[in-house]
């Protein structure tokens, strides 16, 4: 059985986990963009709310 | 409590992660006429159930949306079909990356491997329908429309190799192919832990869903004030 054989192997399983590596990426960077988008809402609402008071 | 059910979720897929690795590296011989390649199959299989049960359940939520327009089921199906086409994703790069070795060549548009790759597309296109569409409701009607026809493609891919004569091996799960009891044990034991970190990511992924109906209503009061 030639190195390739074995190289790939572990080519294999590092592809898989980087795929779904690279999608809990994606999912934390939303994350953080959905909590400052609220944040931001909030404080505008607050802000707002208090200048028509 | 919602958190301590991801962590727990999280940390039972690690650990036994770590066990399948252990035993298929070091435990499981190499398989006679292929070599320690044959071992992508404990993560391309288990890859594409995951996959395949994620586009089901989608469609299932689909049909629920239409019938009950509670957009709860639109924020599951948008979650599940997401992390099963992150899975259909790894499916397709471990197959092309077996196939270097075993075929000599990345890829052929052979009739299973074509089918998968319509599939991927398919629900891909899902998700651009969906950034494409503003207002919740129509987005959401169209968005299960296109669910349910895109899980149209599951079964051709599923049956594609008994319906067509292809290139990929015949179903080891049933039916053509055989293989070893430990390797087949390996496969449901691998299976579990890609099936648990699938849940967490749907679970992180439907909550952003619901955080993103909470803006949504948020800037609806902020343009009426």
């Amino acid at each position: 059985m030639d190195t390739r054989n074995f190289t790939y192997m572990f080519y294999g399983f590092l592809a898989a986990w980087v795929v779904l590596a690279a999608y809990v990426v994606a999912l934390v960077r939303r994350e953080q963009k959905l909590k400052r988008q609220l944040e931001n809402l909030k404080r505008m609402i607050e802000d707002r709310e208090r200048m028509k008071q | 409590m919602r958190q301590k059910l991801l962590i727990v979720l999280c940390g039972l897929a690690a650990a036994l992660l770590a066990r399948n690795l252990f035993v298929m590296l070091l435990r499981l011989p190499d398989e006679v006429a292929q070599g320690p390649i044959f071992r992508i199959i404990f993560f391309h299989v288990p890859a594409a159930w995951t996959a395949f049960l994620g586009f089901f359940a989608a469609a299932l939520a689909s049909v629920l949306y239409l019938l009950k327009k509670n957009l709860r089921y639109d924020a599951f199906a948008v979650a599940v079909t997401e992390v099963g086409l992150a899975f259909a994703a790894a499916n397709l790069v471990t197959g092309m990356i077996w196939a270097r070795i075993i075929w000599g060549i990345w890829w052929t548009w052979d009739p299973r491997l074509t089918s998968m790759l319509v599939c991927w597309l398919l629900y891909a296109g899902y998700l651009m329908l969906r950034h494409a569409i503003e207002e919740p409701t129509q987005r959401a009607r169209l968005a299960a429309v296109m669910s349910i026809f895109a899980f149209v493609d599951v079964p051709i891919v599923f049956f594609s190799i008994k319906w067509w004569r292809t290139q990929h091996p015949q179903p080891v799960v049933w039916g053509g192919g055989s293989m070893d009891p430990s390797y087949w044990n390996m496969l449901f034991l691998n299976w579990v832990p890609l099936l648990l970190l699938g849940i967490v990511l749907a679970m992180v992924r439907m909550r952003q869903e619901q955080q993103q109906r909470e803006i949504d209503a948020l800037r609806r009061h902020a343009h009426a004030l």
